[in-house]
């Protein structure tokens, strides 16, 4: 009976301890040589796999940065594809070091979830498309249409209260994937198809005609898009976070993947403090002293990567609109590093 | 039992290791509560009381965004249970017809239903629903270019959308009538079997069943009115205003839940009556009885006690199926509950755990029921 109960207590053991110790993400991260990245199953411009199954975009590219500033190396990342409904869940199982997947930060999910936003790589909002044929201009003309939307996101909700506060009745047709989705709105089901904007410019590609659908004008919803990390982790929150203003400063400061290695040399004091010439940021954040350039040699600056990924040089061509720089009229704004 | 006695050694040993079995039960719930505590992730059951605000297409109860969480699960619930109860009672009629059909004489028919079950029971469950929804249904014509039929019923990619009863005053004579001409049938039909069984004379009750049923409801409709009107569905914006629909999720899943699992059904009922001897039959047939006859009273009787127990498995099967919903957007429990609530409150452990409670307990209560039906089908058999 001894030898039973023993048994059992050592085959249990790992499912007991398994949510206890993860208090030291940047550790486990360091030990695994790879860092653990929940993206989505496939958003052009945001995460998506190439057809040689290498990630890209905006959300991609932060896990990049990430992996730079720890390994300087930013192909060691390894990508986990997780559908809206699961990633809490993984980032709370600890199957992924980071979820940097279009997830938009609410009081609920910071502070019920057990983990914490980063900060905001994308600010988004909620829109409609339709298809062109049915001649609608407006939001407030979809009184009685048919609206197919991925289920576990804020979508849901807001598409409730947009409709409540408006007094127009609509049907709900939940998907579990953004794939199933939009296969559903293509062929008819539904007269509407509803997610974040920038979601809506880049499923609209994948339809076999993307001419014949248009966004609406309203933005109905604040969604600010950003990475989240488990709480309990004040270190690892601090990287996260601080990779991303990193980005942010560098395309403020005017340093670019091209000319990182000259602006090195800068004898003005905030390029110094920035590259680690002068002081020891880097070190005091758990990194290098040269975290800075590791990260934008890696991806570019916010600017470049935006330019990329969903910007003027990408399929997707979204104006920059509030995701410029404070600077200039936008709200992306990082604090001093020093 | 295997074995045989245990004796008090044994004794001593079952009892430490239901008590080994109840510790580790413990020590996952205490550890996964205090892991849960020390991340600062809500957990317990008080979320059900929250708002849920987000809304769904097919409702059996009356239910909106302002409702609660725990109004969603008895929402998922009960959709569940609705394609779950339509599914076993077609897979059962479709089944049984297959079998006959399998074991028929003719051999068009054999051959056909013999078809049905090698094709369909090998095909992948999710891959047939997929393809009653996005191959069929998703074809069928827009809500403005319906297929109408009498201007009242209208098919089209919405759904199926059908005239709404509306009560009206002469209702509640009409169910009075009615149910006095139930009362008045069933009586007739105790007093017929009186008759046969005690004095030796058959009766013909059936032209009174009908003159009953008929007659009494065409009379309070004379007197008092219609009992009801319909609603008649128009398009209106996007879709049909009035009328009920049907949604076409419910359909695509309705109709492959009902086809897979009839093709099992077939062959669990054809074992059961291959299960009786052959002499039967011809013993029947040699009284005079036709062959559905001898069928319906003597060979599906006795081959029940071999279809009942692997039938009951396909139920189960086809309830637990059901949640494969998910994929074509039919708000099932796993839909709406599973999905939209776990995600918006983010306690995967409990609604996971409440969504095994809610399977095993509709499993369990099959089960039971059928376990009922088999011992009282045992009881009548004699055996």
């Amino acid at each position: 009976m001894k030898c039973v109960t023993l048994a059992l207590t050592l085959a249990l053991a790992p499912v007991l301890a398994s949510v206890g110790a993860q208090a030291e993400t940047l550790k486990t991260v360091k030990d695994r040589g790879m860092l653990a990245c929940g993206v989505s199953q496939g958003l052009p411009g945001f995460s998506s796999p190439d057809d040689k199954g290498n990630w890209t975009g905006l959300d991609v590219d932060v896990c990049r940065a990430i992996a730079a500033a720890i390994f300087n190396d930013p192909t060691k990342v390894k990508f986990v594809p997780l559908s809206a409904k699961d990633r809490f869940t993984a980032l709370q199982s600890g199957e992924v070091d980071v979820l940097s997947r279009n997830t938009t930060w609410t009081l609920s999910r910071d502070t019920s979830l057990g983990a914490n936003f980063a900060g905001v790589t994308y600010y988004d909002g909620q829109g409609f498309m339709v298809k062109k044929a049915l001649k609608v201009n407006s939001a407030l003309e979809l009184n009685s249409a048919s609206v197919c939307v991925q289920t576990g996101t804020t979508t849901e909700q807001n598409l409730a209260d947009y409709f409540k506060a408006n007094k127009m009745k609509y049907e709900v047709i939940a998907f579990a994937g953004a794939d199933e989705t939009v296969k559903a709105y293509e062929s008819g089901r539904c007269d509407v198809f509803t997610t974040d904007v920038s979601g809506l410019y880049a499923e609209r590609l994948k339809l076999s005609n993307p001419a014949d659908h248009v966004v609406l004008p309203e933005v109905i919803s604040k969604e600010p898009l950003g990475p989240m990390v488990r709480h309990g982790d004040d270190q690892w929150f601090d990287i996260v976070k601080w990779t991303l203003f990193g980005l942010i400063t560098a395309e403020e400061l005017g340093v670019t993947q091209a000319n990182a290695d000259e602006m090195a040399k800068s004898d003005k004091p905030e390029f110094k403090r920035a590259f680690g010439t002068d002081g020891n940021l880097g070190e005091q954040l758990g990194l290098t002293k040269d975290w800075f350039s590791r990260i934008v040699k890696a991806v570019g600056n916010y600017g470049e990567m935006y330019d990329r990924n969903v910007g003027a040089g990408s399929k997707l061509q979204i104006a920059r609109g509030l995701n410029q720089l404070w600077n200039k009229g936008g709200l992306q704004y990082a604090p001093p590093i020093r | 039992m295997l074995g045989g006695k245990a004796g008090w050694n044994g004794i001593i040993l079952q009892i430490l290791f239901v008590a080994v079995l109840v510790w580790v039960g413990y020590e996952i719930v205490a550890n996964a509560r205090s892991n849960l505590a020390a991340q600062r992730i809500t957990s317990g059951f008080g979320f059900l009381n929250n708002t849920a605000g987000f809304d769904v297409n097919q409702t059996l109860i009356s239910y909106s965004g302002s409702d609660t969480y725990s109004r969603v699960l008895i929402v998922g619930v009960l959709n569940t249970l609705l394609v779950s109860v339509i599914g076993i009672v077609l897979a059962t009629i479709l089944g049984f017809l297959v079998a006959l059909g399998r074991l028929s004489p003719n051999a068009l028919l054999s051959r056909v239903s013999g078809a049905y079950v090698e094709l369909i029971r090998n095909l992948p469950l999710l891959f047939q629903i997929l393809f009653w929804y996005l191959a069929v249904l998703a074809a069928l014509p827009g809500p403005r270019q319906s297929i109408s039929l009498f201007s009242t019923f209208f098919l089209n990619n919405r759904g199926f959308i059908v005239p709404r009863p509306v009560e009206e005053p002469g209702l509640m004579p009409f169910l009075i009538a009615l149910g006095v001409a139930i009362v008045g049938s069933i009586g007739l039909h105790y007093y017929a079997r009186h008759e046969l069984f005690v004095r030796g004379h058959a009766m013909r009750i059936w032209p009174y069943v009908v003159g009953l049923l008929v007659g009494l409801p065409v009379v309070a409709i004379v007197v008092f009115g219609a009992p009801i009107a319909f609603e008649v569905p128009a398009l209106k914006g996007f879709n049909f205003a009035g009328g009920s629909r049907i949604i076409p999720e419910l359909v695509a899943l309705t109709l492959a839940l009902t086809m897979y699992t009839a093709s099992f059904i077939a062959e669990v009922v054809r074992a059961g009556i291959l299960s009786v001897h052959k002499g039967q039959m011809e013993a029947g047939l040699s009284l005079g009885l036709s062959r559905g006859t001898v069928l319906r009273l003597i060979v599906v009787p006795q081959a029940l006690r071999v279809i009942l127990p692997p039938l009951t498995n396909q139920y189960l099967n086809l309830t637990k199926n059901s949640s494969l919903a998910v994929a074509i957007g039919y708000p099932d429990l796993v839909s709406v509950f599973a999905g939209t609530t776990m995600s918006q409150t983010g306690q995967a452990i409990e609604i996971i755990g409440i969504t095994m409670g809610v399977y095993l307990a509709l499993s369990l209560i099959t089960s039971a029921m059928m376990s009922f039906y088999s011992w009282r089908l045992g009881k009548r058999l004699g055996a």
